[in-house]
């Protein structure tokens, strides 16, 4: 065991199938890419069984997205965004060797990915009191019936078809991050026993590949899901 | 360019666009631009997108063009699963 053999020996994060740390890296990159572009088509898949309908239903798509809170949306999606930040800045912390700092974002992150989850239950709940959820006791209260005051009024069944679309989509979208902030909470720990160094630290940059790709659904679900005609 | 955009004070602007962007797509929908009003909401959502995509998950200075290329074909087959569909529908005559 000489000094020299030391210098050189290789970082115990590489397996022994990869050449070195660059390859290694670039091959969880691709992988964790392919595995995101098979995320686009599953929610893809959903956007456009929701832009069909919608084109259909105009009217009473926009009477049924009146009755979603904006307030909450927006809220969400600042909340979501921020997240976001804490993450990229949880990867630069990981760059930097910096360990602590590291545990705090990822910290950071789960407590926003939880808010996000309590604001989206808060909501849920509305709509369960408001009889919106679809089903046997579906109902569209009169309030949010007139529609547009050019156009026909609304359609009891079609508004149904929004929120059955808004539960699927939303609620796929909060099952991932569900699955997020799970992620998080085992990167937290390992974290904190210092399994990642500035050498490797790719758990943390593909976990956040994964947060990122989530918040880029939300950032279309909010303006296509609550701000559809909001005008009077 | 590579150590500038990835530094704290570059990924603190970033989020203060995406912010700024969040508070005017809320704004511009109570605001009666007929046709413009989803036109205007998807474009800023799309930008929004890019800014994530490109800075908060690394691809715009990826070393590995793979990345760009399984990117690149994935938006594809969305532009397949999304302009074919409403291509269809869009052009049925409802009855």
């Amino acid at each position: 065991m000489s000094h020299s053999s030391a210098a050189t020996a290789p970082n115990p994060a590489l397996r022994h199938h990869f050449a070195e740390m660059e390859q290694q890296k670039n091959a969880a990159s691709l992988g964790m890419w392919l595995f995101l572009v098979t995320e686009i088509m599953f929610f893809g898949g959903m956007f456009c069984a929701y832009l069909i309908y919608r084109l259909q239903h105009f009217n009473d798509f926009a009477a049924a997205s009146q009755s979603l809170s904006i307030k909450l949306g927006a809220t969400n999606t600042a909340v979501l965004i921020t997240s976001s930040l804490t993450v990229v800045l949880a990867v630069h912390a990981a760059r930097h060797g910096k360990r602590k700092l590291l545990v705090l974002y990822l910290l950071a992150t789960i407590v926003l990915g939880c808010t996000f989850l309590g604001v989206k239950a808060v909501e849920y709940t509305d709509k369960f009191k408001e009889h919106h959820v679809p089903g046997p006791s579906f109902n569209f209260a009169p309030e949010y019936m007139q529609g547009h005051p050019e156009q026909s009024p609304v359609d009891m069944r079609h508004a149904e078809m929004f929120f059955s679309l808004y539960f699927v989509m939303t609620g796929m979208h909060a099952l991932h991050m569900i699955i997020g902030v799970g992620l998080f909470s085992g990167l937290t720990w390992l974290a904190w026993k210092g399994r990642y160094t500035k050498d490797y630290y790719t758990p943390i940059e593909m976990a956040g590949l994964y947060w990122h790709f989530v918040d880029v659904v939300w950032i279309y679900l909010f303006p296509l899901l609550y701000l559809i005609s909001r005008h009077r | 360019m590579a150590e500038h955009s990835s530094s704290v004070g570059f990924y603190i602007l970033i989020f203060a666009i995406l912010l700024v962007l969040t508070a005017t797509t809320v704004g511009a929908a109570f605001i009666n631009l007929g046709p413009l009003n989803p036109i205007l909401a998807l474009g800023i959502a799309t930008v929004k997108a890019l800014l994530v995509v490109l800075f908060f998950m690394h691809v715009k200075g990826a070393s590995e063009k793979m990345t760009k290329v399984v990117i690149l074909a994935g938006l594809f087959w969305l532009l397949l699963l999304l302009g074919l569909t409403l291509a269809d529908y869009g052009t049925r005559l409802w009855s």
